[in-house]
């Protein structure tokens, strides 16, 4: 026990460790609060759209620094900036956009809510690997796929400056959430009658749209894109086997996913395993439980 | 008995093809108005423009001892709702949200409004209650309340007994004609004529394209098309 506590602390005496830990708490936070409305709003599977095309965007961003750069003599400040800020200047606004686009049409478009979730996904993937094959950034093509899709050094690579942002960004969805959830209960439950009674059931769909996608582009860093669905749904899912109200079901899937990723973190360093698939499946053991716990009580 | 809605010479319709045209009817505060048609007729249209969720294509709806936004929605349920985790006072206190400015939290007389709303209803012993786990009846009861705590002066049911057995379907009926007696208007969509023929106090008829009946509901079952439709459901049922 004593070595494990000396291994931890050996770790957590780098500042990247305790970012990685900080970062790594406040998205599980933000990402299973969501997660409640999108997976009830029958979204499950928006967070692997998004992150698919921020995959996307991720491509074009690393081909245009590089490009810029190759064609200015390294000169180019637009090349520079884009590569500082890990590409968020370009990956930002195109997920915003797409997740705007989805959640809005949801209900009346020709093409439904899963079938455009899941064009949008695909070609989003298929593109932004293509651009990376084409216009390589490095030798290692499979391995910058790899690790874009599964996240696995870039949250150990995190500034003081992009902890600061993830907290800032923190602070601002979990204050919308509060001072909105009321209506936002509402909006999930009953979208027409919510309309009917005089709530702008459009703008908040609007506001979860845009916290989605902010928390999407986040949690890239944590678990990859691959991964970001996991974090959004096994939280929301776990919490629904056992409790009855709108409430406790937000403040089970918080808890939840705050000490997975906790417990998911500490145990990837101790056995050196990747980050984001050990935060996964520190979520799937919970959800076994829970589901078996729900099946138990209800037999008796 | 003051008029509440003045529906004028509407056509109703939806991405500039219209379903139904001239419809005219009017409500007053007291009437228990039962709509029927038979489907595609324009029934959930003429929803949406009362509740002034979509424009009339023509003519106008006219709000006259009431503004629009003051009636209680019972919509039909959806299938989010079916495995949804809330409890019956968190979908009921819903209700009190389109009130009034904006404010993050309930109010204490929101919450009172809740509970003397579900008392009434009697489903206050649900209160703590998962949704997803009462029974169909019990389900609409709690939307009922969420209802009326929107609005305590008209209510508009969208086929409300659509899948509840039929012992469940009576006391709903029932239920709706209580808080009609209490001086609650009532607004109907429904397929069911004989409900309409029992409770109602008016009659709207939508066929395909145009109004059939709008009148008095003693005027409805003695009319021919009264009698032709309550004729044809009774053969049905007894097939």
């Amino acid at each position: 026990m004593s070595e494990i506590m000396d291994k931890l602390q050996y770790y957590f005496a780098y500042p990247f460790v305790r970012y990685a830990l900080i970062v790594g708490l406040l998205i599980a936070l933000c990402s299973s609060l969501l997660g409640v409305t999108l997976v009830l709003k029958r979204f499950s599977f928006i967070g692997d759209g998004l992150s698919h095309v921020a995959f996307g965007a991720m491509a074009v961003s690393t081909v245009l620094s590089v490009t810029l750069k190759k064609m200015s003599g390294g000169e180019s400040a637009f090349g520079k900036f884009l590569e500082d800020t890990n590409g968020m200047a370009i990956i930002l606004p195109i997920t915003l956009l797409s997740a705007v686009l989805l959640l809005r049409t949801g209900q009346n478009t020709k093409i439904k809510g899963d079938a455009a979730v899941a064009m949008i996904s695909v070609g989003a993937l298929a593109l932004g690997y293509m651009l990376i094959n084409l216009f390589p950034a490095s030798s290692n093509v499979a391995g910058d796929v790899c690790s874009t899709l599964f996240g696995s050094t870039s949250i150990l690579t995190l500034t003081k400056g992009e902890v600061w942002l993830c907290a800032i960004l923190a602070v601002v969805v979990l204050a919308v959430f509060i001072i909105f959830y009321n209506r936002i209960f509402s909006v999930t439950f009953d979208e027409n009658f919510a309309k009917a009674s005089g709530v702008k059931a459009d703008g908040y769909n609007l506001i979860i749209a845009v916290i989605t996608a902010l928390i999407i582009v986040l949690a890239m860093t944590l678990v990859g894109s691959l991964l970001i669905s996991a974090l959004i749904i096994f939280p929301a899912l776990s919490a629904m086997r056992l409790f009855k109200s709108f409430k406790s079901v937000i403040i089970c899937s918080a808890v939840i996913s705050v000490l997975c990723a906790g417990v998911g973190i500490i145990v990837s360093i101790l056995c050196s395993t990747p980050v984001g698939s050990t935060i996964v499946s520190a979520d799937i053991i919970v959800f076994g439980i829970f589901s078996l716990t729900a099946a138990l009580t209800r037999r008796n | 008995m003051g008029k509440q809605i003045e529906c004028k010479n509407c056509t109703l319709g939806y991405e500039g093809v219209a379903v139904t045209e001239d419809i005219n009817f009017t409500v007053s505060s007291g009437d228990y108005l039962c709509i029927l048609g038979e489907n595609g007729s324009g029934k959930s249209t003429l929803i949406k423009a009362l509740l002034g969720l979509r424009p009339v294509m023509n003519g106008n709806i006219e709000w006259v001892e009431s503004k629009q936004g003051e009636i209680g929605y019972l919509p039909q349920q959806t299938v989010v709702q079916r495995d949804f985790p809330a409890s019956v006072r968190e979908i009921v206190l819903s209700g009190c949200l389109g009130k009034g400015s904006f404010r993050p939290f309930y109010s204490k007389e929101d919450k009172e409004l809740a509970d003397k709303t579900m008392t009434e209803l009697g489903i206050k012993d649900l209160e703590k209650r998962c949704y997803r786990e009462l029974s169909g009846g019990q389900q609409q009861r709690v939307l009922l309340a969420r209802a009326l705590c929107a609005a305590g002066k008209i209510l508009l049911l969208d086929e409300p007994v659509t899948g509840l057995d039929p012992k469940a379907q009576n006391d709903l009926y029932e239920l709706i004609a209580k808080l009609n007696k209490q001086g609650i208007t009532i607004i109907m969509v429904s397929h069911d004529i004989h409900a309409a023929v029992r409770y109602a106090s008016h009659v709207l008829h939508i066929g395909s394209k145009k109004q059939l009946f709008f009148g008095t509901k003693d005027k409805y079952v003695n009319s021919k098309l009264g009698q032709s439709f309550i004729l044809s459901e009774e053969a049905e049922d007894n097939e």
